[in-house]
């Protein structure tokens, strides 16, 4: 499932070959159309709205920064995600994982969509917080293959990383989470 | 782990952590905080441009020019 609309590339490619020359007027062309694209990227990973709306300031400025090394014939949006995937890496690594839950996003999960009656919100809490505590790559994974099922194509490729790494550090955080949670008695 | 006890983990997960809105917009215009960014870094450019190499060059002409005075008019003659 691709959050970017198709035939965009199309219509981008004088934007896209102004843009690699460094045209500001060029990159706000392409930072109108592909900011909401990027911005529900990075809030699918880090899932704080305000800390999204600054990674996405923070990846146009990585991406401006890097315009010279831009190659039009691989498009924009897989190299928009790439940036915004590290963007997001980084953030989650220089935080506590505690920290990551705030009590808006506490309130929000607990009245998730499909919640299931015989899984009581303390265990949806601990659930949240034991993925909070996994290492930021495994958790990005788990986060795009698993909540947000995006394709492993996908997630490979705004990671940087190939699809059986993709598939190893889903199966490892799935693993770790369910450990963290038998260690608490929660037998999933 | 088995195929089962993934799936129920996954179950667990999609729960405890629902999937964001199909197309999530941000709540303010991202563009002028973009375009200060990029101006700010224009602005502070001129100053990156001095490099660890060329300060070290510079510290290790000074430390010639200390240690040795007689070279400084040979120093001048080849800036």
């Amino acid at each position: 499932m691709s959050s970017w609309p198709n035939g965009v590339l199309v219509q981008m490619l004088d934007p896209l070959d102004k843009f690699r020359q460094g045209d500001v007027d060029a990159f706000e062309e392409l930072f109108r159309l592909h900011q909401r694209a990027v911005y529900g990227w990075i809030l699918r990973i880090v899932r704080n709205p305000t800390a999204a709306e600054d990674l996405t300031v923070e990846t146009f400025w990585r991406i401006y920064k890097a315009h010279a090394r831009f190659e039009v014939a691989r498009g924009f949006e897989p190299w928009a995600r790439r940036i915004a995937t590290r963007a997001a890496l980084d953030w989650l690594r220089a935080r506590r994982p505690e920290s990551e839950l705030t009590e808006e996003m506490m309130a929000k999960q607990t009245t998730g969509r499909s919640a299931d009656p015989g899984v009581t919100a303390e265990i949806r809490s601990k659930t949240a917080q034991a993925f909070a505590r996994l290492p930021p790559t495994l958790r990005v994974a788990a986060i795009l293959s698993v909540i947000e099922e995006q394709s492993h194509k996908e997630v490979a490729e705004a990671l940087g990383i190939s699809v059986t790494a993709v598939k190893l550090r889903v199966f490892r955080a799935l693993r770790i989470l369910r450990k963290d949670l038998e260690r608490q008695g929660i037998k999933p | 782990m088995s195929t089962h006890d993934e799936e129920r983990i996954k179950d667990l997960l999609q729960q405890a952590l629902p999937p964001v809105d199909a197309e999530p917009v941000p709540e303010r215009d991202l563009w002028p905080a973009v375009f200060r960014r990029l101006n700010t870094q224009a602005v502070a450019q001129p100053r990156s441009r001095w490099v660890w190499f060329d300060w070290a060059l510079a510290a290790g002409l000074a430390l010639v020019a200390v240690a040795f005075p007689a070279s400084i008019p040979l120093l001048l003659y080849y800036l």
